[in-house]
């Protein structure tokens, strides 16, 4: 029996973005539910490790202009720049309003919230590094998750903890709610609402090495694009520099903010002769792309396909001060000290510049003249404001969670007070029904298991740092072969009462339509923007290819439209650092 | 390597009583105890069920009995173990299926003592002042990530499933200790009780659980000190 619940608004995920988007919510109305896959705390929010950027200009002069500047030139400037002069401007109320929420920052010796160094922030548009991350050692985003709990415990927020989403209600232009099924007992329910907003996080998992917790898996971005929502620049992803080796746990940019040094087999530190100025602390597009020409030219540590990441000078009160979780992984996964050895790392697969697009409010639109869906919002790295453009900096995607949840929190607030409730379509969970059906009683002989695994490993190889045009065209007959496996595969678990092998058979179908869109876009860019390096384009081309992607499916076929991109302070120029 | 893993597996829909279950695994030497389930899961038994997702010992889904221990099942690697590795439920929640256990009453216990920042103050246009020295005080104990494994693997808890818990009291500790919270008195009033804080017998269990290093029968015995200088 199908279960409809009637709330004002429904948010769905527990990270950052839709935690910050209920306590915004939760002052207008009660009746707002959050929805998640995971407990509470589990969301990955949780591991970001390295810090929160605003200029807060606590241990040195710092301007949210600056702030601005080094976003738009790290996206390549494929940015939005109203978006990120909002998000860098919010940036610094939304860190003092955690502080007084009670997260527990790191403190400078007058009191104040202390403040580190990362990649591509800089003074006074470029100059040198400053010091505008705002951390909790290395462990801010999960301070930031759990102050956002219980900021909502306090304020009697409701949770469905456990609850898959499946199905986005959509008709004639209006979001009415959304299908989700209850892992506990296998039971679907309706979430009849006024308005519904995403936040479900980031899509890792369809790259073999990742630091993507295993949930991420794009659920609420594939079902956008299933229900007629165009997906934008999607084939942006960011690679970070840092994960460890084989493994694609991140190793944060902290490291390097903290003075870390990438070396070669050689010992020589590489980024000297690719980014004279910044170094190391280079935006992740930019080092990742240096690393793996490192590697090709034989440069790789014992000539594999890794390098070093060497902290030992910072000595050990640096090192297990500021960085405890990194020593931690470094003790635990390797069995290496990085106060004496140097960390082996490998670009990993890391976030998504692409997703759902929204305008500055969280308001999903549908087209390239901006127009609303009513009712249907998004938020963090499912979203596209698009604030990080080709290229995220690192901590931005802590303040893009907080500020866009909150704006995003601010407008459904208001929507919610003007609007009734759209009535349900008829056989409102059907759809969802009848996929879960399908996959638990497919008969054939394919296995959710190996179908993903080929699919991570294709991705690794042919549609990560470096792309082409023949090995993207062979990656989209994969993943037509793939697709059409997937249609016989054969679940073992076919009883109702938390069935992960269906959870993860409906993953699978999330990551394969989001690889596909991801392919289609890098294939039609023909241009080296950002994260999205084409070796048969290596240049980038403003006077084609400064606009974003919109990539809608209609009936299994793609097809891409473009939208401008917003230009305001700063007119585009080459990238060096 | 080749590894034998012992299983206690249980479905409801299907089993009357838990049983062990046995299957070999071909893993890496520095793989994890999470690889091994999930070797098993998605090449040798689709059904086994369990909960995962960082992998990397943060977001706490994974807490479980390894070799007689709790431990989190990405934080442990095969090789510090050995053959064969015995994996079973967490003690003393309801078992919803195989691995996962119904931590809906931990979580009740969690909201119980008030996790959340209590100051009524008008804060600053910017930060709160705090120094380092005041902010190292609750450092320890803000690195719970509420995985469960200290309260169940305490003996005061197996006995009286109505005790509070070590992981409740560190998250009270975290804001009892913290110089710009208000609300000591309320919390501590909630753990001074039969079931509250006076329940621990310092077995030092749930510090060797912590998966996260917390000094947890220190932060305990805070509280206690806290309770009885505060004249409650």
């Amino acid at each position: 029996m199908t279960t409809v619940h009637r709330y004002d608004a429904v948010i769905v995920g527990a990270g950052g973005a839709g935690l910050r988007a209920a306590l915004e919510v939760a002052q207008a109305t009660p009746r707002v539910a959050v929805v998640s896959k995971l407990y509470p705390i589990r969301s990955h929010t949780g591991t970001a490790q390295g810090g929160i950027g605003a200029a807060l200009g606590n241990m040195e002069e710092d301007h949210w202009e600056w702030h601005m500047f080094d976003t738009v030139k790290g996206s390549d400037y494929l940015a939005d720049q109203d978006a990120v002069e909002i998000m860098c401007q919010e940036a610094i109320a939304c860190v003092y309003e955690l502080e007084h929420w009670g997260l527990p920052f790191d403190r400078t010796p007058e009191g104040k919230i202390a403040q580190r160094r990362f990649g591509g922030h800089t003074r006074n548009f470029g100059e040198a590094p400053v010091r505008r991350a705002c951390h909790a050692a290395d462990r801010t985003g999960h301070m930031i998750l759990q102050t956002l709990y219980q900021q909502c415990i306090k304020h009697e927020v409701q949770f469905f903890n456990e609850f898959h989403v499946l199905d986005l209600l959509l008709e004639d232009n209006i979001c009415r709610g959304i299908v989700a099924l209850s892992l506990a007992d296998g039971e679907l329910h309706v979430f009849h609402a006024k308005a519904v907003l995403f936040a479900t996080g980031g899509f890792g998992r369809m790259y073999k090495v990742t630091s993507n917790a295993r949930s991420l898996t794009g659920d609420g971005v594939a079902i956008a694009l299933r229900r007629g929502i165009p997906l934008e620049d999607m084939e942006f992803f960011q690679f970070h520099p840092t994960g460890i080796y084989k493994l694609g746990i991140l190793i944060s940019e902290a490291a390097r903010g903290e003075g870390g040094i990438l070396r070669n087999r050689q010992g020589e530190r590489f980024m000297e002769r690719y980014a004279p100025t910044l170094l190391d602390l280079a935006p992740r597009d930019i080092i990742s792309r240096c690393m793996y020409m490192e590697i090709r030219e034989g440069r790789g540590i014992e000539g594999k396909d890794y390098l070093h990441l060497d902290l030992t000078h910072l000595g050990r009160e640096v090192i297990e001060k500021k960085l405890p979780d990194i020593t931690d992984f470094a003790r635990t996964y390797l069995g290496i000290d990085p106060v004496r050895e140097p960390i082996p790392v490998q670009p990993t697969a890391h976030y998504a510049m692409g997703g759902i697009p929204t305008d500055v409010h969280g308001r999903v639109i549908r087209d390239e003249k901006n127009t609303p869906v009513l009712g249907f919002y998004a938020a963090g790295e499912c979203a596209c404001v698009s604030v990080h453009g080709a290229n995220r900096l690192g901590t931005n995607s802590l303040v893009d969670i907080l500020v866009f949840g909150k704006l995003a929190g601010r407008h459904m607030a208001e929507y919610i007070r003007g609007a009734d409730f759209a009535p349900l379509p008829k056989d409102a969970d059907g759809p969802a029904r009848e996929e879960c059906e399908r996959l638990l009683t497919s008969n054939g002989a394919e296995s959710v298991a190996r179908l993903r695994e080929t699919l991570q490993r294709e991705m690794m190889d042919k549609a990560a740092v470096f792309r082409t045009r023949e090995g993207l065209e062979a990656m989209l007959a994969t993943l037509k072969e793939l697709k059409d496996r997937y249609r016989r595969i054969r679940l073992q678990d076919k009883g109702k009462i938390f069935n992960t092998d269906l959870q993860e058979a409906l993953e699978l179908g999330y990551l394969l339509d989001l690889a596909e869109v991801t392919v289609v876009s890098a294939l039609a860019r023909r241009e080296s923007r950002g994260a999205h390096y084409r070796e048969d384009f290596p240049k980038r081309d403003d006077a084609q290819w400064l606009k974003h992607t919109l990539a809608y499916r209609l009936n299994g076929e793609y097809e891409l439209r473009y939208k401008p991109v917003v230009i305001t302070r700063f007119q585009p120029v080459e990238r060096k650092y | 390597m080749r590894v034998l893993m012992k299983i206690k597996r249980f479905n409801p829909e299907r089993d009357r009583a838990p049983y062990w279950a046995e299957y070999e695994v071909e893993v890496e030497p520095v793989d994890r105890v999470l690889d091994a389930l999930e070797y098993v899961k998605w090449h040798l038994d689709g059904t086994l069920t369990f909960r995962r997702s960082c992998a990397h010992g943060i977001c706490g889904s994974d807490a479980m009995l390894i070799n007689g221990r709790n431990r989190l099942a990405c934080k442990v690697l095969v090789k510090d173990l050995g053959s064969p590795i015995t994996v079973e439920p967490l003690r003393g929640f309801p078992v919803v299926k195989d691995l996962v256990v119904d931590m809906e009453g931990f979580f009740a216990k969690y909201r119980a003592i008030k996790p959340y920042l209590i100051n009524d103050e008008l804060p600053p246009e910017t930060e709160r002042r705090q120094s380092p020295e005041e902010r190292a005080r609750f450092d320890d104990t803000t690195k719970c990530i509420l995985c469960g494994a200290c309260t169940t693997a305490c003996p005061s808890f197996w006995a009286n499933g109505e005790y509070i818990g070590p992981a409740a009291i560190v998250n009270a500790h975290r804001f009892i200790f913290d110089s710009r919270d208000r609300g000591a008195a309320e919390r501590l009033a909630i753990l001074n009780t039969r079931l509250g804080v006076w329940r621990c017998r310092t077995i030092f269990n749930c510090v060797e659980a912590c998966p996260r290093g917390i000094d947890v029968t220190r932060a305990i015995a805070e509280v206690k000190r806290a309770l009885l200088f505060s004249g409650t």
